[in-house]
């Protein structure tokens, strides 16, 4: 079932060629089809993933920086292993032992690296909109978001896409809850607008202190497109074809943003019952990583509707698939 | 418009195909550890008529893959870029006698990629090719082992092989190329 | 002495005494004086067909820097970028380093801004020593010195019962307290007005009610003390109606609002001038514009709209620039880690005049609340600041009031090229500043 989409899909998408992009700086610019082509790209490379020699030479020359400004592993190792299995060189450039701890600025630092030759920056930093910062200060070098502040994580969005549609099929008039932190999360801003994208409906849910304020007193524009906003999660979730819980920050309740995890936990962990209310074989995914029997019942986290292990493998092969994408094909660029 | 000519019809090609059928189990002396492997887009319909002429005369069923090359591609950066599509193997290879099976055979360059894709898959016992047109104008030391027609073309022609699941018409044509573009 | 200056067919507006005429304005001996029957042969005759004259304009808010971080901007090129604004006289905010909290330093700056030029410079004193928001500086030494008022403005008086002593101290010494109303325990970032654009580009907000609740503390804590609260940089709709109450009921409320919070909306941090409507579209590149980052924030519509209906009616005493000069590096960061400021003492006019073209003010009014505003701020000895009565200070500005003109920053005199109208086009343009009777700035063909 999954070939017979993947081929239909592609035949739409050849129709209309995605333009040239060089950078990728969140899900708001992408269209259904430039989406649709870029998961059915990830289709190929997770068959890449699955064989005993996981490499190919499609990227052989080119140079992939890394510049994790913020702890995180798992992000940093999934755009590598994807740089590698394509076989581009990857240089890591992390927070600690960098220049970036010297004093140097990011735009120093940057102008450095693309003076250094390399193609591609993928960059995770703890302040929003850093990416497009380098975006318009670098010419020669284009810019991945692995995750900027609370504002968006592109890359985080389309494998939760890849797997939504994987489980769920087409996402069209499809209805997903997004449960928790949404205020501080970079996941639920992006997540929506890949959805938005693909015409499903996204419910956000969770503790009043920790949705965007003008999404609960709707009047002045929405920040985000089509979503609603439902604090009760056994309501929110009534129906829903997937479900995202999002990480919840222990730091939360020492700002006063929780009265206890305790609470958080009653009223918004995905518990059995409340999975049950959902659709039969709803999805259930995380971004990880989890805290153990907060966010999901444990007994769910690891039970058949869980993929969030599946989200792992679809991360390496969504960021493949984009750094193909950005790392191949000529001529075209002068268009813009 | 382009200036078309058919080169061969709908009936021309499934003869071909099933000629081609015939040869390669008369050439690898039967269907032990025969597979056929169709390089993407249309070289994989045409390993299943091939597999389905098989199939007619032999009662039995050959493994048919798709193999996607664009992964491994020596143009990527200088032309447009072609979209990726899944690599699909039925059976494993290693051992195996594979038939690659493409639409048309030109400077090589395809065959070379499908050959890099296809050792990373594993190792075969022997590698066939087969094409139904042979164009000419080969850059690379390579040939085919079962050819459908050869046809002579220049620089400025390009050789359209049609199949139903795609292009909803089943021929061949050798098309004028409208405007000169490096290849 | 310099020449005397004779400007000829101008409209002349003088705020004091309400005229609104065509005519001459001579000036000799760096004061307004009678037009002679012939003039001196060697006066400087401009010809003002077209233009307007009026007293110069007077800046109640500007950030010379000096001393401390003449990177940005020092009190010699401050003040030439004062006067190719067409101000003629700015305050000096206490926020260097040193602070301005001792006579010492308002006697260096004084004396910088004599050797810098005629433009007049005066200064505001630091409410707390060090501007650390603990113990008072001594406030009447200041004021001998000539301070005009006191602020820790950049951060607000650190807490209620400071700011209760500070309005009671200054009050007796006839002086203003100014303050950056901030409530900190509010405010989550800054730079950035919550609301829905801040939610789109996920930075923290700084919320109007941050701002609302220092100037309802302030207003209330007034009308225990009695003296003068004047509210820097009211930014919201909610600070202005408290401004207007309070006035109502008789205290010494005054208040100011940037150029920049007349005319620019939170949309500018999408970084497409404001001209996209809004948050709907994809981010484009120039997100995130950290030229647009100023404290407080550029906030919503209906504040702005509010703010220039407060302006018009008076509640908001003066238009004051909070020119705020950076560095290239201080904005070039991503949002969060840049400098809040907008260099702004070259825009004000030209940015101003949107308003007079859109009907919300008319231009004595906006003239007014250039010069009798916040001379009136200031208090009684400094009225004759905007007049043009003979015998009061030659300070002048030449305007035209339709001439066009793109931003060039590069040609800025202020060494901060920080603001987000690089490359607008303004219309209504500073073609001459006279200071005590002396040319401090002549555009460039006139």
């Amino acid at each position: 079932m999954m070939a017979h989409a993947t081929e239909q899909s592609t035949v739409a998408a050849q129709t209309e060629t995605p333009p040239r992009r060089r950078h990728v700086l969140d899900l708001d610019d992408f269209s259904r089809n430039e989406i649709t082509a870029l998961l059915d790209s990830a289709e190929a490379m997770h068959e890449l993933l699955s064989r005993s020699i996981k490499k190919a030479p499609s990227l052989r020359g080119k140079v992939v920086l890394t510049l994790f400004l913020e702890p995180s592993t798992r992000t940093r190792v999934s755009f590598e292993q994807a740089g590698k299995m394509l076989s581009a060189d990857v240089i890591n450039i992390s927070g600690s032992g960098s220049s970036a701890e010297k004093g140097e600025s990011l735009l120093n630092t940057a102008l450095t690296l693309q003076a250094m030759h390399a193609d591609l920056i993928v960059i995770r930093s703890p302040h929003s909109g850093a990416p497009y910062f380098l975006a318009r200060n670098l010419q020669r070098m284009g810019v991945v978001n692995a995750g900027d502040g609370r504002h968006a994580h592109p890359t985080q969005a389309l494998l939760d896409l890849m797997t939504m549609r994987h489980h769920v099929g087409g996402l069209e008039g499809k209805r997903v809850v997004i449960v928790g932190d949404v205020l501080h999360s970079r996941v639920a801003r992006s997540d929506v607008f890949g959805l938005h994208a693909l015409g499903a409906s996204v419910v956000l849910c969770g503790p009043p202190t920790l949705i965007p304020l003008d999404l609960l007193h709707k009047g002045e524009g929405d920040s985000l497109p089509d979503v609603s906003v439902e604090h009760d999660l056994d309501r929110a979730i009534e129906d829903a074809d997937a479900v995202i819980a999002l990480r919840i920050q222990q730091e939360r309740q020492g700002a006063g943003m929780l009265p206890s995890m305790r609470e958080y936990t009653r009223r918004w962990q995905v518990t059995e019952a409340r999975y049950r209310r959902a659709k039969p074989g709803a999805l259930l995914m995380h971004p990880g990583p989890m805290n153990e029997g907060v966010e999901i019942a444990s007994s769910l986290a690891h039970g058949p509707g869980s993929q969030i292990e599946e989200q792992v493998t679809n991360g390496v092969a969504v960021r493949m698939a984009l750094l193909y994408q950005l790392l191949t094909g000529g001529q075209e660029e002068a268009a813009e | 418009m382009a200036e078309e000519r058919l080169i061969l019809t709908s009936d021309e090609m499934r003869r071909a195909l099933t000629r081609i059928a015939h040869e390669i189990v008369e050439s690898n002396k039967g269907l032990e550890g025969l597979m056929l492997v169709g390089v993407r887009r249309r070289g994989v319909p045409l390993a299943r008529r091939i597999a389905d002429a098989i199939a007619s005369f032999e009662n039995a069923s050959v493994p048919v893959g798709a193999l996607d090359i664009n992964l491994y591609r020596d143009d990527l950066t200088s032309r447009p870029q072609p979209l990726v599509r899944p690599t699909e193997m039925p059976v494993g290879i290693e051992g195996k006698a594979v038939v690659l099976v493409d639409d048309v055979l030109f400077t090589g360059r395809t065959v070379r990629s499908a050959l890099d894709a296809l050792m990373d898959l594993g190792r075969p016992r022997i590698v066939q090719l087969a094409v139904l047109v042979d164009r000419g104008h080969h850059e690379f030391p390579i040939r085919a082992d079962f050819v459908g027609k050869n046809v002579p073309t220049s620089l400025d022609e390009i050789v359209e092989v049609r199949v139903t699941e795609i292009d909803g018409t089943e021929e061949v044509a050798l098309v004028e190329r409208v405007k000169a573009a490096p290849a | 002495m310099s020449r005397p200056i004779l400007i000829t067919g101008a409209r002349v507006i003088d705020p004091v005494s309400g005229s609104d005429r065509t005519g001459d304005l001579f000036m000799r001996d760096g004061v307004i004086a009678d037009a002679p029957d012939a003039t001196p042969g060697d006066a400087l005759v401009v010809d003002g067909k077209g233009l307007v004259a009026a007293p110069g304009f007077i800046d109640l808010h500007t950030h010379l820097r000096e001393p401390g971080f003449e990177d940005k901007e020092s009190i010699e090129t401050g003040t030439a970028a004062a006067a190719a604004g067409g101000f003629t006289t700015v305050c000096a905010m206490p926020n260097t380093s040193p602070a301005i909290d001792t006579a010492a330093v308002v006697d260096f700056i004084t004396h910088r801004a004599r050797e810098a030029g005629p433009v007049r410079v005066l200064a505001f004193g630091a409410v707390s020593r060090g501007r650390k928001g603990v113990e008072l500086t001594d406030m009447e030494e200041l004021a001998r010195a000539g301070v005009v008022g006191f602020t820790d403005d950049g951060s607000p008086v650190a807490t209620g019962l400071l700011m209760e002593h500070a309005l009671l101290y200054a009050g007796e010494l006839g002086l203003p307290v100014m303050d950056h109303c901030e409530d900190h325990s509010i405010t989550a970032g800054l730079g950035m007005h919550e609301g829905a654009v801040a939610s789109r580009l996920g930075l923290a907000g700084y919320p109007s009610a941050a701002e609302e609740s220092l100037v309802a503390r302030d207003i209330a804590l007034l009308g225990l003390t009695g003296g003068h609260f004047h509210v820097a940089h009211v930014s919201t709709a909610g600070g202005v109606e408290m401004v207007r109450n309070a006035k109502g009921r008789g205290l010494r409320v005054t208040a100011e609002v940037t150029p920049n919070h007349l005319t620019m909306t939170d949309e500018w941090v999408l970084g497409v001038n404001g001209s996209a409507s809004g948050i709907a579209r994809p981010l484009s590149l120039s997100a995130y514009e950290t030229r647009a980052k100023v404290s407080p924030p550029l906030r919503s519509r209906s504040d702005r709209d509010a703010l220039v209906e407060g302006l018009r009616d008076g509640t908001i005493d003066a238009v004051a620039t909070d020119h705020a000069p950076h560095t290239f590096g201080d904005k070039a960061t991503p949002f969060d880690e840049a400098a809040v400021g907008i260099s702004t003492l070259e825009t004000a006019f030209g940015s101003l005049m949107s308003l007079v073209r859109a009907g919300a003010i008319d231009l004595p009014t906006l003239v007014a609340r250039l010069t009798l505003g916040p001379a009136s701020v200031l208090g009684e000895r400094f009225a004759n600041l905007a007049s043009l009565a003979v015998g009061t200070p030659a300070d002048i500005v030449l305007f035209d009031p339709e001439e066009r003109w793109v931003v060039d920053v590069s040609r800025f005199a202020s060494k901060g090229k920080n603001t987000p109208l690089a490359g607008q086009t303004l219309q209504g343009r500073v073609r001459m500043t006279i200071a005590g009777g002396e040319v401090a700035f002549r555009e460039a063909g006139q």
